[in-house]
């Protein structure tokens, strides 16, 4: 297909002028600046005005080796398949950079998780409080390199959150977690409501904060593939894959195309698994349970198709540096494209069962709306993004694996509900099913696995892949020994958290769960 | 209406029958590995790639322990691919569940040449020695109170402690058609103070770890805690670190441990019976 959208960055930096000069490197898949941490809100301003979307901003510790913390801010642009990440050093001594926050909502949790991470101050952060440790922690910066990761601390004092007052009469504060009713991940919801609807909502997340950042810096390259894959254990594959292409990208290595086809399958399949399970859930949620009982009846049909080619249910072990351990033959392929026929099938049963109940419908029309607008302030990308008019996916806008072969055209739609995000999952499944007959038709018995050099020290790339929740994005930089010194992992239910809180405003508690299961966000992917 | 009730019919009967019967796998499921300990020459190759040292070595002198621990083995078969001895095979085994975590280890001592290779096996200790089905024997290890109270139906209370969610995947599979788990009597409650049972996933994080110790107080006598997955055994990939603890028995007493990453939803069956006394544990495989 086009690809050769690959020139529009840099004549937005070129036009920019001098702020952008400092070109540090520039490969395939990204372009890095340095600017001077002071013209950060200059030059995010300047990017954002030129159509840029900004994707993450993290930080790293490299005090020993350059006397400097470093911020990146990265971005992305419609027109162009690379990445523009802009870098901002952080003498030790002044700890601070300026925050962007109260321009760009999307960066308000991220800011914050440097601050808890680094010890450095987001400066003018409209909210500064901690976000990942919570209140009770005591002052420790546990991704500054002199914080040991096996540090013990001490037993912490009971809770000390203050959550924002519920005030007014008739008004009423209902605390929910972190352990809930259903078989879901830990998370505290505080709800302010006035009778039956909710006036807002705060979130507590980081519950499930395990430390996972260091723990890369403690793991060899082909070891750390396995951490990648349980950062969220139900896009296990997406994960690993994500790892993987910022590895290769780093060690300049070509993933053979047999490889790259047998990614898109697993990524698509992991996709229709989640996506069936959601779109149960959904429904389950207002009362429709047959429905669910048929979709989990599905979703296990794929596990099983999972199983069939890789010897796991949920694609673990699969991927790896340089492309996949395992390959299949011919007759897992046959079993498993024969599989899918009655798959797709009932597939449609389940989605005319769906359509054909009035009173789901209703119940989904109009509840937990998040406006398009809302969602491009906020940032939101991937399922929710989609449903509420934002045209983002990474395997149209970064192409990866085999996806520059194929016509991606997401689903798109302006009203942003539960019904549409439901349609989206129901939309994209279809084209999951199309792209891996695609994918297995060309599927040639050539190598499913380049090998990989032992990595150069210093180097740092980023890999992504359209996880079914949205834009998944690492940034690796590699250590002596083909170890990694610093791993960042960006789930896309980091940047739509913000979203569910829009979304339950005016809504009434009873539809919560709905609205919850409709974003459907991964904690451990959160809070890692 | 009409439609929903014809597509049931048509549907049919997909529910296992697992325990009675043996479980539907596929070829080429990937469940734990065997090791050839008596002719094994090179275990190095093998613990270097063991991402959750789950297999480790350690040398003194001329002798060589070798360790492996089920309880913290995520099946990925990365020992097998990297050992060129032949010595390692991965099966289809996944009843791996134990009331005693130390039942999943197997230590190895080898006298070691100058080349660092093992020249033959010193002595081993296994943990538990593959068991002949016989549910009614095994009973009386169980707790009389829990097998008389529980043994037949039982409320569980999930808890998350920390997990990546995949154990949660695959728990929410006990409630779908194929699984279903109330045909055994079994069903997940909302509350602590309904349960019977906790399922206990993750490393337990230091921000879980009040929550946890909560939910098992608030959890009625007579109650039994399982241990899922190489998380909640011992920590699994995340290991102990400034932010878990390294397993859900440095919270809270475990009575069952079901290794996997996940376990399978039959091996998530076969721990929470054992647990009930309802089936007996099947051992290592040897
Ligand atoms: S299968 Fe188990 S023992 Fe073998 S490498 Fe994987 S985790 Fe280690």
């Amino acid at each position: 297909m086009m690809d050769n959208r690959t020139t529009r960055l840099d004549e937005i930096l070129m036009a920019g002028g001098p702020a952008f000069t400092l070109r540090l490197k520039s490969s395939a898949g990204e372009i890095y600046a340095d600017v001077p941490a002071a013209s950060a809100p200059a030059a995010s301003a300047y990017l954002r005005s030129a159509g840029c979307r900004h994707a993450a901003v993290f930080a790293e510790d490299r005090v020993a080796e350059d006397l400097h913390y470093y911020i990146y801010y990265v971005f992305e642009h419609p027109d162009d398949t690379r990445y523009l990440v802009l870098r901002c050093g952080v003498e030790p001594g002044q700890a601070s950079f300026p925050s962007l926050a109260a321009e760009v909502p999307a960066l308000n949790w991220q800011e914050r998780e440097i601050q808890d991470w680094f010890g450095l101050e987001a400066l003018g952060h409209p909210n500064p409080r901690r976000v990942a440790l919570h209140d009770n922690w005591p002052d420790v910066h546990p991704l500054r390199k002199d914080f040991p990761i096996d540090t013990v601390l001490p037993p912490f004092e009971g809770e000390q959150h203050v959550y924002r007052p519920t005030l007014g009469e008739g008004v009423f504060q209902i605390p929910v977690g972190p352990v809930h009713a259903g078989i879901i991940e830990p998370g505290h919801f505080s709800f302010a409501v006035a009778g039956e609807p909710i006036l807002y909502l705060q979130l507590r997340m980081f519950y499930v904060h395990k430390g996972i950042e260091k723990r890369f810096e403690h793991l060899p390259v082909p070891r750390a593939v396995f951490l990648a894959e349980s950062v969220s254990g139900d896009s296990s594959f997406s994960h690993g894959t994500a790892f993987c292409q910022a590895v290769e990208s780093i060690g300049c290595v070509e993933v053979p195309e047999p490889a790259r086809r047998m990614r898109t399958i697993l990524l698509e399949l992991e996709r229709i698994y989640n996506h069936v399970a959601d779109i149960g859930a959904i429904v389950n949620d207002v009362g429709f349970v047959i429905a669910n009982a048929h979709a989990s009846r599905l979703r296990e049909e794929i596990l099983r198709i999972n199983e069939e080619l890789t010897g796991s249910r949920l694609l673990r072990g699969v991927v790896c540096p340089g492309g996949v351990r395992r390959s299949w033959d011919r007759g897992q392929a046959g079993r498993v494209l024969a599989a899918l026929d009655p798959f797709e099938r009932e597939f449609n049963d389940l989605t005319d069962m769906i359509q054909a109940s009035d009173s789901t419908r209703d119940r989904l029309e109009r509840t937990g709306t998040l406006h398009a607008e809302q969602a491009r302030d906020l940032g939101i990308i991937g399922v929710a993004g989609r449903a509420s008019g934002q045209d983002h996916d990474v395997r149209r806008d970064h192409p990866y694996a085999a996806y520059d072969a194929v016509e991606i055209q997401p689903p798109v739609y302006q009203e942003g509900d539960v019904l549409r995000r439901m349609q989206v999952r129901i939309d994209e499944v279809r084209r999951s099913l199309q792209f891996i007959r695609l994918a297995e038709s060309g599927l040639s018995s050539g190598p499913h696995r380049a090998s990989m050099p032992q990595l150069p020290a210093g180097e740092f790339a980023i890999g992504s892949v359209e996880g079914w929740r949205g834009e998944i994005l690492y940034w690796i930089r590699t250590a002596a020994n083909n170890r990694i010194a610093r791993c960042k992992v960006k789930d896309p239910s980091v940047n739509n958290w913000p979203a569910l809180v829009e979304a339950v405003q005016g809504n009434i508690v009873p539809d919560f769960p709905v609205i919850n299961k409709s974003f459907s966000l991964s904690y451990s992917g959160t809070d890692r | 209406m009409f439609k929903i009730l014809k597509k049931t019919f048509d549907t049919g009967l997909v529910t296992t029958g697992y325990p009675d019967a043996p479980p539907r796998l596929s070829e080429n499921f990937r469940g734990a590995p065997r090791f050839d300990f008596d002719n094994w020459r090179d275990a190095r190759p093998a613990a270097e790639a063991c991402p959750t040292q789950a297999l480790s070595i350690r040398d003194r002198g001329a002798v060589r322990e070798v360790t492996m621990d089920y309880g913290l083995c995520i099946f990925c078969g990365e020992c097998c691919a990297a050992d060129r001895t032949g010595a390692v095979l991965m099966t289809r085994e996944f009843e791996l569940a134990v009331r005693d975590k130390a039942d999943l280890v197997i230590t190895a001592q080898y006298d070691i040449g100058a080349d660092g290779v093992q020249q033959h096996l010193k002595q081993i200790h296994c943990g538990l020695q593959p068991v002949e089905r016989d549910t009614a024997a095994l009973e009386k290890h169980v707790h009389q109170a829990i097998h008389q109270t529980l043994g037949r139906s039982l409320a569980i209370r999930e808890v998350d402690a920390g997990s990546c969610n995949g154990c949660e995947v695959e728990i929410t599979a006990l409630n779908n058609p194929v699984y279903d788990l109330e045909r055994l009597g079994i069903h997940f409650v909302a509350s602590p103070r309904h349960a019977d049972m906790l399922l206990v996933t993750g490393p337990v994080t230091r921000n879980m770890e009040l929550a946890l110790i909560k939910t098992y107080r608030a959890c009625p006598e007579p109650k039994v805690v399982v241990a899922v997955g190489a998380c909640g055994i011992g920590g699994g990939i995340f290991g102990r670190n400034y932010a878990t603890l390294g397993g859900a028995d440095q919270a809270v007493p475990v009575d069952v441990f079901i290794p996997g990453c996940p376990p399978r939803p039959h091996a998530l069956l076969h721990g929470i019976l054992l647990a009930l006394g309802r089936m007996g544990e099947k051992g290592l495989p040897l």
